[in-house]
């Protein structure tokens, strides 16, 4: 990089770098989601132990 | 699941909103780099998804101390949410480091100081999150969490402050880092006003995801006893 004369062409890491971090933080949601939802399960199965 | 509260749902809409306006001036409004070219964009949500994971490990340290105090398993729960907020942000930092770091260092990974140190914290709050698993006793499991993670922050200060102690490739964004740094580079007012937005917007994010994750787990308690007195009963 010490001779170029314009900025290094990186886009494709850049795309790469974006794509990682919303990926992990959809992957973080999705998963707060999941448990959200089997523990609404498991309640509903527990009420209706109950009756 | 108890209703989310007004104020919640504010910061649900306005983390969002922000995230998408950091993203805009990212891409937008922060000039490309001179020498490094778009990948430099990836820095702004490097840096913040690495402050955002030092707040998590923090709280998890302010958490512990909380309950050793207290004795109170509330402590417990927003102990284990932050750690669990702090390695997702501190995962993503690692990760688009990594991937910033293929074109400017000509590597994916060097045994550099800071990659080393932060590449240490994930994997001993990782440990923490395993080690929890096989401890049946909630008090007893909250009393190790605590101590862990008292233990496990003195990774955090290290983290932060070994690419200003040891020599070191991976450049400092405020303050004076070693000379011999690679990807170094001077910001502009935009770039300034990108990355102190940027930081802020993951500091919301930050609260928005704990609060949620917290009555997540608050949820989970209630589950667990509720399963734990149908089991006596039968």
């Amino acid at each position: 990089m010490l001779f170029q004369e314009g900025p290094a062409e990186t886009t494709g890491y850049m795309i790469l770098g974006f794509a990682a971090i919303f990926g992990s933080l959809l992957a973080y949601l999705f998963s707060l989601s999941n448990r959200r939802k089997n523990l609404e399960k498991d309640r509903e199965i527990l009420e209706d132990g109950k009756k | 699941m108890p209703p989310k509260p007004v104020f919640l749902k504010v910061i649900d809409i306005s983390s969002f909103t922000l995230l998408l306006i950091a993203s805009a001036m990212v891409f937008l409004y922060a000039p490309m780099e001179a020498v490094m070219g778009n990948v430099q964009r990836v820095f702004y949500f490097h840096v913040a998804c690495g402050w955002a994971g030092f707040i998590g490990f923090t709280a998890a340290f302010v958490c512990a101390i909380g309950y050793l105090r207290t004795g109170d398993l509330k402590w417990d729960i927003a102990g284990l949410a932050a750690v669990e907020i702090g390695l997702v942000f501190a995962f993503i930092n690692i990760v688009s480091g990594s991937i910033w770091a293929r074109p400017i260092w000509n590597t994916w990974w060097t045994w550099d100081p800071r990659l080393v140190t932060a590449t240490i914290m994930e994997l001993i709050y990782l440990a923490y999150l395993m080690l929890r698993q096989g401890i049946g006793n909630p008090a007893r499991r909250a009393r190790f969490g605590a101590v862990y993670a008292i233990l496990g922050f003195i990774s955090v200060p290290l983290t932060f402050f070994s690419i200003r102690i040891w020599s070191t490739i991976h450049p400092v964004v405020i303050g004076s880092g070693d000379p011999e740094a690679k990807g170094a580079f001077d910001m502009t007012p935009r770039m300034l006003t990108t990355f102190l937005f940027s930081l802020f917007t993951f500091s919301v994010l930050f609260v928005d995801l704990y609060w949620n994750r917290i009555r997540l787990g608050i949820f989970g308690e209630r589950i667990e006893s509720l399963k734990m007195k149908a089991m006596e009963e039968a």
